[in-house]
């Protein structure tokens, strides 16, 4: 069914002019209860051409999106970076370590939103400041916004290049091994806001 | 008897996956001591690509070995030594199947799929398990340590038809022909 769901607000975005009379829209409420255990922070970095997949275990998110006034919308996300899990063991001592995420003195990522824009359809994108690492630079990242069952469901990724935050410093900056691009996945789930 | 031989094909098989199972077991031993660096993770790669080589080889080898017989023992060789140099060979190529699997399962199981001389992507063929990981890893390490007790007694029979026993078990599987 949410395949139909893009049309859906399509359709209502097309309406509405007529429903802004009503003061509702098809997709209605303004979604800032966010949901942590059905929300995950995945990542996929490459090694010798090897994609290999980690994750954040505990981040917390605040959000508050409305698709009828997505412009308005806003996000932040808070990651405990020694949650870490980067793959293996071995891999989690290591990165949490100096040449990689200095946990120690760290011990937090943020991403701040500074604006949100329909790309049309069910597709938005988030612009904002990631900051790793004590390095603060611009990111944007498109996503999509769905409803399931009363809950809003926003998905989407983007690359972000490791070396720009510092991220495998020293030996680890050849990239010819752990490469220097490394996708991050989102999946957040949010009820309304009550 | 006599001036029978293996063929070369059989040679050139047996030769070329000795020095690449000689080449992987002490790579093997030493590369899982090695610090944590770029150049470890190159190595283990190579590992595995070479250790999935070996596996391709064995298929082959077998296959062509399933439709040729090599020459036949000695008539005057006891039949308890006849046993043991089957059973042995046997072992030998169950080995050569087995740890190259256990390798592939392995690095399935730790979320490390293997992609051969990275460029092609083997089957995941079992689910990212660090339990199972941690169990395989200690499967693939003891089949190598049965390996390496296998071989000590493959080198030592073949040297022990040559100088003692002075057939030419060891002349008929060598790529030049000895005097015997
Ligand atoms: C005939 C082929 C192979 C041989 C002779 C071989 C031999 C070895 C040996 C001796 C070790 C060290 C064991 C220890 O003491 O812990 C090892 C480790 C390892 N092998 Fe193999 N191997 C073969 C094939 C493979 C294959 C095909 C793969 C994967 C696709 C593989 C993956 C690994 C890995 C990942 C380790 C390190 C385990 C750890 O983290 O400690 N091997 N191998
Ligand atoms: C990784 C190393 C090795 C493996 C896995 C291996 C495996 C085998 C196998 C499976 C056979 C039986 C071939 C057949 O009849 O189908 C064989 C034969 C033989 N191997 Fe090896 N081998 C290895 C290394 C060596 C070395 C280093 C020597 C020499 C010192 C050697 C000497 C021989 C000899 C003399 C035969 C012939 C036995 C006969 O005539 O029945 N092998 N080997």
């Amino acid at each position: 069914m949410t395949r139909f769901l893009p049309l859906d607000i399509r359709l209502a975005l097309a309406c509405l002019p007529l429903l802004a009379a009503g003061g509702a829209t098809a997709a209605g409420a303004t979604y800032g209860q966010v949901l942590p255990e059905r929300s995950t922070l995945t990542f996929v970095s490459k090694q010798m051409g090897v994609a290999v997949d980690g994750r954040f275990r505990q981040f917390a998110t605040t959000l508050t999106f409305d698709p009828a006034r997505p412009a308005q919308g806003s996000a932040r996300f808070e990651l405990d970076m020694a949650s870490i899990d980067a793959g293996s063991k071995d891999a989690n001592d290591e990165v949490v370590g100096k040449a990689w995420f200095d946990v120690r003195t760290h011990p937090r990522a943020t991403f701040v939103s500074s604006s949100v824009k329909a790309l049309g359809g069910d597709r938005y994108e988030v612009a904002g400041t990631l900051t790793i690492k004590g390095r603060a630079l611009p990111v944007t990242a498109p996503f999509t916004f769905r409803q399931e069952g009363g809950n809003a469901v926003f998905a989407g990724h983007f690359p972000l290049r490791r070396l720009d935050f510092g991220i495998g410093e020293g030996i680890w900056s050849d990239t010819s091994v752990v490469a220097n691009d490394v996708q991050i996945r989102f999946h957040i789930v949010a009820a309304p806001r009550k | 008897m006599s001036g029978q031989r293996y063929t070369r094909t059989a040679i050139a098989l047996h030769w070329l996956m000795a020095l690449l199972i000689l080449g992987l077991l002490g790579v093997g031993l030493t590369m899982t001591a090695l610090p944590l660096s770029p150049f470890k993770l190159q190595v283990y790669s190579w590992h595995k690509w070479a250790g999935v080589s070996a596996f391709l080889l064995v298929c082959l080898r077998l296959a062509w070995r399933l439709g040729h017989r090599p020459p036949a023992l000695p008539p005057g060789m006891p039949g308890w030594q006849r046993h043991a140099a089957h059973g042995l060979h046997h072992l030998l190529y169950l080995l050569m199947f087995a740890i190259p699997l256990t390798g592939w399962l392995m690095s399935s199981a730790k979320g490390f799929q293997t992609v051969w001389f990275g460029v092609l992507p083997l089957p995941d063929l079992l689910p990212r398990d660090e339990a199972l990981g941690d169990l395989l890893k200690r499967v693939h390490a003891g089949l190598n340590y049965g390996l390496i007790a296998l071989l000590a007694a493959h080198v030592g029979a073949a040297l022990k038809h040559h100088w003692i026993d002075r057939d030419d078990i060891l002349v008929r599987i060598l790529p030049w022909r000895g005097r015997r």
